[in-house]
């Protein structure tokens, strides 16, 4: 019985999720050859897109297995990248908590994309609710996991020059912003960071810049709250 | 430079990072909960950090730039300036990564290789 509403929970989830399978096996991949190319082993990839589970923020992490990094640090910088999702749950209280064990498990997974289909998802009749909400959930990150090991197997299996490949990183961040420039609210804002990342840059040098540059660009941005407030759009 | 982190470094940025993304995500399930709602400049944060962020983890992608000597950035310049057109007109994620990325490590490789 639960076998069948398990399997009528991913026929009707896997179609959803295509989108996500493309852009997560594609990225995973990127991440996987990443952490190839630093020269750290597959399993060091693998745990990452099992446990961490966050785009953007695996990326950054890679810089962190280089070395010269205190955990305090590690974890401030991990609190202000991932800080947008904060904000997903909030949608989701309700429904998560009528989840029971599979709860834990669903806000560990609220990944940007995720949240993104689990908000227009539209249950199927006869399709168990919590069952296809899981499966939504759980099909995306096998998809990053898959991703993670076919880029560490790609990496040792074709030996090619990996000269560069790090710049799918900037790529990334660069894609993200542009996205975010469409809408005219966040411009501003975007500015202020580039501000503080410079002068942050010039001030504490590339190696320390990064968390003075958070800090000041949070404080300049609580200071032009009322400059800045959209009153409840979006 | 620094060296690279032991298996144990690895392990324990692995767990502080794993710990500090699912603290990001659970905190609306512990605290904004119920009828209240998160406080105003909690929800002003979460609109307005975003791309200040992103454009800072940009500007941090491109810190190794010495504009001064050669080859002068220029191979970040306009990989990035691609992967930004290319986003702005096509909205292809893959695309654009994709397509950045290999012009990168063609320049790096070949044109500006030293």
């Amino acid at each position: 019985m639960t076998k069948s509403r398990h399997l009528a929970a991913i026929r009707a989830a896997f179609p959803l999720t295509v989108p996500v399978l493309c852009g997560y096996f594609f990225t995973g991949m990127a991440f996987g050859l990443l952490m190839y190319s630093g020269g750290y082993p597959w399993y060091w990839a693998a745990l990452c897109s099992v446990c961490i589970y966050a785009g953007s923020m695996q990326f950054v992490a890679v810089n962190f297995f280089a070395g010269g990094f205190h955990l305090l640090q590690v974890a401030l910088m991990t609190l202000a990248v991932n800080i947008r999702h904060m904000f997903y749950g909030i949608s989701f209280i309700d429904r998560f908590a009528a989840m029971g064990k599979k709860k834990l498990y669903m806000i560990f997974s609220l990944t940007d994309e995720t949240y993104s289909l689990l908000c227009s998802a539209k249950v199927p009749q006869g399709v168990d609710e919590h069952a296809f909400l899981f499966w939504i959930a759980l099909l995306d990150q096998l998809y990053w996991i898959a991703g993670t090991l076919a880029g560490c197997i790609a990496g040792a299996l074709i030996p090619f020059d990996t000269t560069g490949i790090d710049f799918a990183m900037t790529a990334l961040f660069t894609v993200i912003l542009v996205e975010q420039m469409e809408d005219k609210n966040n411009r501003l804002p975007a500015l202020l960071g580039a501000a503080a990342a410079l002068v942050g840059l010039l001030v504490f040098g590339a190696d320390s810049f990064l968390i003075p540059s958070l800090l000041a660009a949070t404080v300049l941005l609580l200071l032009c709250r009322s400059r800045l407030h959209k009153g409840g759009e979006r | 430079m620094t060296s690279p982190v032991s298996t144990f470094g690895a392990l324990a940025i692995i767990a502080v990072t794993a710990l500090c993304t699912f603290v990001t995500r659970a905190v609306p399930f512990a605290f904004f909960g119920g009828k209240k709602g998160s406080p105003a400049w909690i929800t002003y944060l979460g609109q307005v950090l975003p791309p200040a962020i992103i454009a800072i983890l940009v500007v941090y992608c491109l810190r190794g730039i010495t504009p001064t000597s050669y080859p002068f950035g220029i191979p970040e310049l306009v990989s990035v300036a691609v992967a930004a057109v290319l986003q702005k007109y096509k909205h292809n994620n893959l695309l654009s990564i994709l397509c950045s990325t290999v012009l990168y490590m063609f320049l790096v490789q070949t044109v500006f290789h030293s």
